[in-house]
């Protein structure tokens, strides 16, 4: 059976004054029902890209082009704009970080839930609100009914936020697309919102890609893990592998940059990764986290292939296996 | 000895909000009752969540918002008899967006030295020099003196209003959310930093995040807001080791350690966030509270001094727990 969204080799180029930007540089991974695949990286590596590449949302100027982009073995890549548009929303539903921005301020929380559902299904008002209401309990907000007629602004962030999730779930979609959801709220809504996720995709059976920075919210929900650095995966794993045996300098560069607590020394030195992140204009050779690496030698200055050690366990550096743990221990 | 360079005691500040436009304007107390002390070189961490006051605590303490009632004293000084500037020569900020606290049409020496013009401190010899210094203590290189914001980084952004708010030498430094909008290795990156400015020039901090772990890291002291009022105040080993209310407990429970397989924390917090126009009667945690019991509903509870630290809750109060029984 065919996974529920396959990628591969996803490439978006934006072009620029000075030349094309390689914001996405052959991205590929695979989400199977009820899966969590978590895309983390920091600013500028190409995550958020990467999924309006898959939703189709692109910025008009971006272009996209992929060895293959299928949804439940359909070519998303072939379809016309208006078939696009008969999917989005449908079948694959995005969360996006600010629910602030992404909610209509000029609408009711009611109208807004129950647009998709109408455009999409073409169900009448009172059974869309019906369906609103019946989410809005389910998100766990109480008064559902009387939150309809609110509007954004009458809301908290963690009220927000889970409206935008409902919104996603109106058409009951096969895959969430969610971006950075809980990164503007509390660590306690926090904890709310990615327990109900959880729940709500188990209950469901719907694929996840979560894009996020926090590494704490990767290890414990993420299935798989694809860690992003200059456009591209740089390493794949599960979440036990990548966070218990992180293989590229780059994912041990960050794992030591957090402060634990408990852990780290308080007031101790964090590691940090010296230096900054590459532009990604024009031609591009060689490991693209080099210029930032304490193991850089001459082979990096060439282009460095993904090396899968495993099904979904691959790593793209130069080290061999053996070397790059000893490398990551020591360190 | 300690010396104790910002006091605050029983401060309130309240707003009047209007909550629609026929209706009369009510009261909501953002601050209600706080007192702190912050000692010469100590880092003290407040925390809590959107909506506890701890901004409008942090402008007061920065003398951009006089206080409702009470008393903030600088140094042994009240903040009422001293004039803004004196206030900003003693405390300076580190606002959480390097994006909008910088000015994009002056450059980096400008910026760095504007609080030297404002002053009066210096002339432009000497402001020169001490911005080159401020530059290199913050780790900017010197190329970089007549860039733009635009030009850089997040973290070198942050870097200037750190060296910025070094300028007139303060003591204190507030630190509102100061790598909330940072990368993770950029933060970690300004994070030593701020370690070791404290070590260097003995300077005091007061952070104020919702990162626990950032908290953690820094400060020798954590006071846990709750609806305008200091619920808990530990040493920041007791606070993580033992936290005695059961908001703080849930909110270290909240914290995501990187450790796959653990799955999220469940913190029992059911209701959301009361609306602080209507603060729940008694204890204002009690809506939420997993160990709530019937006192809570109705009194208030005190503040308890522990040894180390302060707790204002009914399970630590052995006079309410023996009247209850």
């Amino acid at each position: 059976m065919a996974p529920l969204l396959e990628v591969r080799d996803l490439r978006v180029d934006i072009p620029l004054a000075e030349g094309p930007l390689h914001a996405v540089r052959g991205v590929s991974f695979t989400v199977e029902r009820g899966e969590t695949l978590c895309i983390v990286g920091e600013s500028g590596c190409g995550k958020s890209l990467t999924s309006l590449a898959v939703m189709d949302l692109l910025p008009r100027r971006a272009r996209r082009s992929a060895a293959r982009l299928a949804l439940d073995g359909q070519d998303l890549a072939a379809l016309s704009e208006r078939r696009m548009a008969d999917i989005r929303g449908n079948r694959m539903a995005m969360i996006f970080q600010e629910p602030m921005t992404s909610l209509n301020p000029a609408y009711t929380v009611g109208n807004q839930l129950a647009e998709g559902l109408r455009r999409h299904r073409r169900v009448g008002a009172a059974e869309a609100d019906a369906r609103a209401v019946e989410l809005l309990e389910k998100v766990g907000i109480t008064a559902a009914g009387d939150r309809l007629g609110q509007y954004p602004h009458q809301l908290s962030g963690g009220l927000r936020q889970r409206v935008m999730i409902a919104m996603a779930l109106m058409c009951g979609p096969d895959l969430i697309i969610a971006d950075e959801p809980t990164t503007a709220l509390d660590v306690t809504v926090q904890a709310q919102i990615l327990h109900l996720l959880r729940d709500l995709q188990r209950e469901l059976g719907m694929g996840m890609v979560f894009i996020t920075h926090d590494l704490g919210v990767v290890s414990r929900i993420a299935d798989k893990v694809a860690v992003m650095y200059g456009g591209q995966v740089v390493e794949s794993g599960t979440a036990e592998q990548v966070f218990n045996a992180p293989l590229h300098p780059y994912t041990q560069g960050l794992l030591r940059c957090i402060p634990i607590p408990g852990r780290t020394e308080r007031g101790g030195k964090l590691g940090s990764i010296p230096g900054m992140v590459p532009s990604l204009v024009g031609e591009l050779k060689g490991c693209a986290f080099r210029n930032r690496c304490p193991w850089r030698h001459p082979p990096c200055e060439e282009d460095v292939a993904l090396r899968e050690l495993a099904p979904g366990r691959a790593y793209r550096c130069v080290l061999e296996p053996e070397q790059a743990l000893a490398h990551g221990r020591a360190a | 000895m300690s010396e104790t360079v910002l006091e605050l005691k029983d401060v309130h500040r309240t707003f009047m909000v209007r909550q629609g436009v026929f209706r009369p304007k009510r009261p909501l107390h953002a601050v209600s009752g706080v007192s702190l002390r912050l000692e010469r070189g100590e880092a003290l961490g407040l925390v809590g969540e959107s909506g506890c006051g701890k901004s409008t605590l942090a402008k007061m303490l920065l003398g951009l918002l006089p206080p409702s009632s009470g008393e903030i004293r600088v140094a042994g000084k009240p903040f009422a008899q001293a004039d803004r500037q004196a206030i900003a020569r003693r405390v300076q900020p580190i606002f959480q967006d390097p994006y909008s606290s910088l000015n994009p049409r002056k450059t980096l020496a400008q910026i760095i030295a504007l609080p030297l013009v404002v002053h009066r401190i210096g002339d432009r010899e000497a402001r020169r020099q001490r911005v080159r210094e401020l530059m290199d203590v913050v780790g900017l290189p010197a190329r970089l003196l007549e860039s733009y914001p635009s030009q850089l980084s997040g973290g070198q952004r942050q870097r200037v209003a750190i060296a910025r708010a070094l300028a007139i030498r303060p003591e204190v430094l507030i630190c509102d959310e100061p790598t909330s909008a940072l990368d993770v290795s950029v933060q970690a990156q300004i994070l030593n930093l701020l370690v070791d400015l404290r070590r260097e020039l003995g300077l005091s901090y007061v952070l104020i995040s919702h990162n626990l772990a950032v908290v953690e890291h820094l400060a020798d002291r954590v006071a846990v807001m709750y609806l305008g009022r200091i619920v808990e105040q530990q040493p920041t080993e007791g606070l993580f080791a033992e936290p005695r209310h059961p908001y703080t407990r849930a909110l270290l429970e909240s914290v995501l350690t990187p450790d796959p397989g653990q799955g999220v924390p469940e913190t029992h917090l059911g209701a959301t966030f009361p609306n602080p126009i209507d603060p729940p009667s008694g204890c204002a945690f009690h809506p939420r509270c997993p160990e709530c019991m019937g006192v809570c509903k109705t009194v208030p509870p005190r503040p308890l001094v522990c040894h180390p630290g302060m707790v204002e809750c009914h399970l630590h109060d052995d006079e309410t727990l023996r009247k209850a029984s």
